[in-house]
């Protein structure tokens, strides 16, 4: 009796456990069809010029506006992608946190801010025939790959199943960074002490 | 305006690789370079995030090998930021070719 009782207790308490499981698997993609190609369109746009312009500014403030627009647009692609989690987690740490900082470094590095690089032509050449021509050979390897890959909607991730695998398959890795992170902080800290 | 495949995505983390390094070579303000680091990096994480999309849906490794990429960039660039305002502090400039007290 009390046994069947717990079980009766117990059974609407999985079935509620699973309806939020099911909530939070929400089909976060867009469906796949003109709609998706629309924004994908526009948010790669985007992303690729930002990049662009982080290598063709030859301020350092505006390469870092750039990237700013960049780390924007490449977040947009995460939502793209179905990668809620990680959308938000690079609008937080990458343009809120990491931007920052470089800012912060250009700021306290810089006598001007509008000192500009004067680079020899022949090395913008050389470097440029470098990047064009490993980005036509990738772009050529890449189109011309067929993947097995997944079409059509496919279900976003859930926050609940990411935690659970941080902490099950890649516990060890897990605390890995932390140990990283915290030697990074004291390290930080040490190399910021004021000079004696 | 076929449907968007995984070509398209790994298309835009070639041409953001492709940025990072001309950024790292051409730059020469330490910070500079950072900025191509990061693109770089940030390349890597978008074919993760696609290979996971369309290759492994629902797998989630390619997500969380990302989230990892994001830990050690983030750490990478506090590091690095540190080490050029003190370097900036010793001899004045952050141009990697007049930082030159290391070479022998």
């Amino acid at each position: 009796m009390v046994a069947a009782r717990a079980s009766d207790s117990t059974a609407p308490h999985g079935e509620a456990g699973t309806a939020v499981d099911r909530v939070g698997v929400t089909n976060a993609a867009p469906a796949g069809g003109p709609l998706e190609a629309v924004l994908f369109y526009v948010v790669a746009g985007g992303a690729v010029a930002a990049a662009i312009g982080v290598c063709a500014a030859r301020n350092i403030v505006r390469m870092a506006v750039w990237l700013f627009l960049a780390l924007g647009s490449v977040a947009m692609l995460y939502f793209l992608l179905a990668a809620n989690f990680l959308g938000a987690i690079q609008f937080i740490v990458y343009v809120g946190g990491v931007l920052v900082l470089l800012i912060f470094g250009v700021m306290l590095t810089t006598k001007s801010p509008w000192v500009r690089f004067d680079v020899p032509k022949r090395e913008l050449f050389a470097a440029g025939l470098v990047c064009i021509t490993l980005l036509a050979a990738l772009c050529v390897v890449l189109v011309g790959t067929t993947w097995n890959s997944a079409e059509g909607v496919v279900p976003g991730a859930a926050v609940a199943d990411l935690g659970k695998q941080l902490l099950t398959t890649y516990l060890v890795v897990f605390e890995v960074a932390g140990v990283l992170l915290m030697v990074v902080m004291v390290g930080a800290a040490h190399l910021a002490r004021p000079g004696d | 305006m076929g449907s968007i495949g995984l070509s398209h995505y790994l298309v835009v983390a070639a041409v953001f690789f492709c940025s990072g390094l001309f950024t790292m070579i051409t730059k020469r303000n330490a910070i500079g370079i950072l900025l191509g680091v990061e693109l770089v990096l940030n390349s890597a994480n978008i074919n993760l995030v696609a290979f996971d999309r369309y290759l492994g849906p629902g797998r989630l490794d390619g997500q969380i090998t990302a989230l990892f990429v994001i830990v050690v960039a983030a750490a990478e660039a506090a590091l690095a930021v540190g080490i050029c305002v003190n370097v900036y502090k010793n001899l004045s400039t952050v141009d990697v070719d007049q930082a030159t007290t290391l070479q022998g």
